[in-house]
């Protein structure tokens, strides 16, 4: 192991730079770039994006809005489903040569439940990550936002697994640490946050939303001095390692979230620029010398 | 200029990108009529199958423009990547911020690339005579495609000359395009034999290029139409070629931040539900749409 291999929950990793959850398609890419991808992995996980129980289809078009420093989007889950992500998707990311994390969300406790069974006994499965947090979708920003829906979720489904579990936290909520406080406390192995802050664009012209979901979540490099505050806020409150991530585009933005407390940080809408991103920062975080602040 | 440095690696339905953005040096850049033309020398990359794209970046000073942007690189379909030579060539029309700072880019300047990305153009069906349509810089992907099925010898290693092969003559494939005014109908000089239609007509057929289509597609229903343009042109183009039953490919546009797959904002509605268009497309059969009105294809 390098100097920057780091131990997240019993999994050991090369470099502290994963991904973050539905910004990175490792079978899409590995389309477009062949086996290079595998070669050249740019995370030392890979996080899967959020599978659900039924299919979705996703939003409607348009999805994307760029922002000054930054993008807002309103995707809206697309997915296989439980059944196609175990028939299709899983075989496939379970080539990868890093572990997998795979991330799920359910509209009901039931769902989580059913969810979080089918993946307690995968072996190509290292740790699940709860999508208690996205902004797109009715119920994520209720159960996130409020610790006790967060504390009753997970008395239903902590039990079911001896896997890793990580709580997504949402950014937009009153009082973030405590919704962590309550993840932690419920048995969460770790949490990670930030995801996107909900946000609005008027199509020109016309004075209706542009974006085809209404509101979408706000990401890059804009949101970056909100990711390092909230995350400050949370390794001040918890004691559970933390994947930070919020507009990381360079080592120092990923040393920054580091000193403040996170274990591993996730590049999301900076490897929309370039897909070797995230072995860039984890190159340019070796460099660099951490301050420890926490 | 050598190609020797070049890879060419196809997997099934595509050539692949080489993994990551690379800086290449723009060698031109050219003016057609209201179009920019810029070419850059790729050392690393392999040769494009007609109708894959690239996204771009510059270098320098990509945000800091009008609300800061650019942020997210630009797709473009490939123009031109002559045989023989390292050159990829893009042709742009300065509409926003990312246009515009591209348009800025000067010999000596940087380019980011990567690509090439996407599902190109396929063979014409049945021994049918390719039909290209284009309208304002959606000609692009047909220079290079008209490149490739004509044989002219500006093809890449990577294609064979279809055309050339399938009929044992060189033979010019036809093309109607389609211009705003005169100025941007200069842009016609990129392909050859183009006929043309101009909105104000100032240039060519008085109207749209759907016209000439139209008019084409009652005395020749043994095309196949390759077209790429405005969504209201494609649309019209889809309808034209469903109404009279001629196959057609249709290179489609949307919003897209990264290129392969990742961000999945570039969805179009086909009958097999949403397809990204960055690794799904961006050529479409035009029997797979209801319609190719894509929302938010011009942000």
């Amino acid at each position: 192991m390098s100097d920057v291999a780091v131990r997240f929950c019993g999994i050991e990793l090369a470099h502290p730079i994963v991904n973050a959850s539905g910004t990175f398609d490792a079978i899409a890419a590995r389309r477009a770039f062949g086996d290079e991808l595998l070669c050249r992995f740019p995370f030392s996980a890979f996080v899967s994006k959020t599978v659900t129980v039924a299919p979705r289809q996703g939003n409607p078009p348009p999805r994307l809005w760029e922002l000054p420093a930054g993008l807002m989007n309103s995707i809206g889950l697309p997915n296989k489903g439980l059944e196609g992500y175990l028939e299709h998707d899983l075989p496939e990311l379970a080539r990868l040569p890093v572990p997998l994390i795979v991330n799920v969300m359910g509209f009901t406790h039931a769902e989580v439940a059913q969810l979080v069974r089918a993946f307690s006994d995968r072996p190509e499965v290292s740790a699940l990550e709860l999508n208690v947090s996205c902004p797109n979708v009715e119920t994520g920003t209720l159960i996130g936002s409020d610790p006790a829906e967060v504390t009753a979720l997970l008395d239903v489904v902590r039990p079911l697994t001896d896997k890793p579990m990580i709580v997504k936290l949402t950014p937009n909520a009153t009082d973030v640490p405590a919704v962590a406080r309550a993840a932690q406390d419920a048995g969460a192995d770790a949490v990670s946050l930030i995801n996107t802050l909900r946000g609005m664009a008027l199509a020109p012209g016309t004075g209706r939303p542009w974006l085809g979901g209404g509101t979408g979540g706000v990401s890059g490099p804009a949101v970056r001095a909100i990711a390092l505050a909230q995350t400050h806020a949370v390794c001040c409150e918890v004691g559970i390692p933390v994947v930070a991530m919020g507009g990381v585009q360079t080592g120092r933005d990923a040393a920054e979230l580091l000193a403040v407390g996170a274990t591993l940080v996730a590049v999301g809408t900076e490897s929309f620029r370039d897909p070797l991103a995230g072995a860039r920062i984890a190159c340019e975080l070796d460099a660099l010398t951490i301050p420890a602040l926490h | 200029m050598t190609s020797t440095a070049q890879r060419t690696s196809t997997a099934g339905d595509r050539v692949l990108a080489p993994f990551g953005v690379r800086a290449v040096p723009i060698v031109a850049h050219e003016r057609h009529g209201a179009y920019h033309v810029l070419r850059c020398a790729d050392q690393l990359g392999p040769r494009p199958q007609a109708g894959q794209f690239y996204m771009l970046a510059a270098v320098a000073r990509w945000g800091g423009g009008a609300s800061q942007r650019p942020f997210v690189p630009r797709a473009f379909s490939v123009l031109r990547a002559p045989a023989g030579s390292t050159e990829l060539h893009f042709m742009l029309d300065d509409v926003g911020p990312g246009t515009k700072r591209l348009c800025e880019l000067h010999p000596g300047d940087e380019l980011s690339i990567l690509g090439p990305l996407g599902i190109g153009f396929a063979p014409p069906r049945d021994g049918r005579t390719p039909l290209l349509v284009g309208g304002g810089v959606g000609i692009a992907p047909l220079a290079i495609w008209q490149d490739q099925l004509g044989g002219d010898g500006r093809t890449g290693g990577a294609t064979p000359t279809l055309y050339d092969v399938d009929s044992g003559e060189r033979r010019q494939t036809t093309a109607l395009l389609g211009f705003r005014d005169g100025e941007h109908a200069r842009g016609a000089a990129l392909l050859t034999g183009a006929e043309i239609a101009t909105d104000d007509g100032s240039a060519g057929h008085h109207g749209l290029v759907t016209e000439l289509l139209a008019a084409w597609l009652r005395d020749d229903r043994q095309v196949e139409v390759y077209a790429c343009g405005p969504p209201a042109m494609l649309e019209a183009v889809r309808a034209l070629c469903a109404a009279t039953d001629t196959p057609a490919q249709l290179a489609l546009e949307s919003g897209m931040a990264c290129g392969y797959g990742a961000c999945f904002g570039c969805v179009v509605q086909t009958n097999d539900g949403y397809l990204r268009l960055c690794v799904d497309g961006p050529v479409l059969d035009a029997a797979r749409l209801q319609s190719a009105l894509v929302p938010g294809a011009t942000q």
